[in-house]
């Protein structure tokens, strides 16, 4: 990815410039473990197994889902669930998602692209992997367009 | 699960999985070395199981400017690096039912590193049973391995191989989802196609999507009986057969391949590593949609 992250919503530009500073892989590793850590399953209230189809995350070989969920204020909020208990690069990059640009309004999630993937995981990510997680992205701005689009 | 439950499962090589209980008794043997290959690199990191080292497959077990895998110097620094000898068994785990520790397992053997066991169950299943893990990661002394060159004849396929092997009218399994499968699925809607050009499969290739040879439960493999019942009475093959497996890029077909070898017993199995991301793309080669 180039170094344009203006187009990027603030908070999600601001952590996409502190990964692309990153050269250290254990250094990437922890700070994406921290963020896996801090990953937050879609409340019941919100959906419960078996979770629909058509919140799947195609090519996530860990079983993530997105719903998006408008809000008074107009904003969209975003949840998450990774079905692989063991998926924590889908959890870190649903945690970071949560963080960064859940709550935003619809028109400004549209054009999202894929390619902070790499930034935040690094290069050396495997095409597969890098497929899932953009996935996830995918996902998100899918959604957004919908609920942009009215 | 005990080793005696591994015993009774009707393998033709039991001999070739360790079951957690076994493992967790052997931490401290000094003649093996647990290795963990994943495909989440940040797994082994988040913890591991005591005296694990990690391989990992991109870094680890490719070659960095040909798509390749390593040679045989590359293998001998790798084999330094974990600290192992042609003597020591090395038992590899892994997240996914043990999908990359196949494929770890499946790249050792092409330099005859014939010392390896599987763990039955994988990392799933040492979590489950709410075994330890640590963040510690082991060092050890380097050792000295003369590896053999690499060995690519008896267990992997290369695209002319796989082309008279098709026209020979030769049993292929094709691991991938079913939506690959059939070609409905080829890359991510609204991205680039990194996959392949054209969806579909070799001509003549079974679909037996290589999950299902796992207990979904605890990541262990099914019983000999359950594995017959899929790939022979299913599909019709035969422990004499020459089998060749494939998927995307040959990580999942590795899986296959092992339990098609190891826990059938067949005799000509050779995973194609091209796999999808190759026939996909290669300029006239035939494909089959159903």
């Amino acid at each position: 990815m180039t170094d344009d992250y203006n187009s990027l919503p603030p908070k999600l530009a601001e952590l996409v410039a502190d990964f692309s500073t990153i050269t250290d892989r254990a250094e990437r590793t922890e700070m994406l473990i921290h963020y896996a850590d801090q990953f937050q399953e879609v409340p019941a209230s919100v959906a419960t197994r078996p979770f629909p189809e058509a919140n799947h995350v195609d090519y996530c070989e860990s079983e993530a889902y997105v719903w998006a969920v408008p809000q008074n204020d107009g904003g969209l909020r975003f949840y998450f669930a990774v079905e692989n208990p063991q998926g924590l690069s889908a959890k870190a990059m649903a945690a970071i998602l949560d963080q960064t640009i859940s709550g935003l309004p619809a028109a400004e999630l549209t054009a999202i692209p894929g390619e902070i993937v790499r930034t935040i995981f690094g290069r050396e990510i495997s095409m597969g992997k890098g497929q899932g997680l953009m996935g996830i992205v995918m996902k998100v701005q899918h959604l957004a367009r919908q609920y942009a689009q009215g | 699960m005990s080793a005696s439950d591994i015993a009774s499962r009707g393998y033709a090589k039991p001999e070739i999985l360790v079951s957690t209980e076994w493992l967790a008794d052997n931490l401290k043997n000094p003649n093996i070395r647990i290795v963990e290959s994943n495909e989440d690199p940040l797994l082994y990191p988040s913890g591991h199981i005591p005296g694990a080292v990690e391989v990992d497959w991109t870094t680890d077990l490719n070659d960095q400017v040909r798509r390749d895998y390593l040679g045989r110097e590359g293998f001998e620094k790798l084999a330094a690096r974990i600290g192992i000898t042609p003597d020591t068994t090395v038992i590899f785990y892994g997240d996914k039912n043990n999908w990359w520790a196949t494929y770890a397992f499946w790249v050792f053997q092409l330099f005859g590193h014939t010392n390896a066991k599987v763990l039955d169950g994988g990392r799933l299943k040492w979590e489950k049973e709410g075994r330890e893990l640590t963040r510690e990661v082991p060092t050890y002394p380097a050792t000295t391995y003369s590896a053999p060159e690499r060995n690519d004849k008896r267990i992997r396929a290369f695209r002319d191989e796989v082309l008279r092997h098709v026209e020979a009218r030769l049993p292929l399994v094709d691991v991938r989802s079913p939506a690959e499968y059939t070609g409905e699925k080829l890359h991510m809607d609204g991205y680039p196609n990194e996959g392949a050009l054209r969806g579909g499969h070799i001509p003549g290739a079974q679909s037996v999507p290589w999950a299902r040879a796992i207990n979904p439960e605890n990541g262990t493999f099914l019983a000999a009986d359950a594995l017959r019942a899929i790939y022979e009475g299913e599909k019709g093959l035969k422990p004499s057969d020459d089998v060749i497996a494939y998927c995307r890029i040959g990580e999942r077909s590795s899986h296959t391949w092992f339990v098609l070898s190891y826990l059938l017993g067949y005799q000509k199995v050779r995973n194609y590593d091209g796999s999808w991301t190759e026939w996909g793309n290669l300029v006239g080669v035939p494909i089959e949609k159903p």
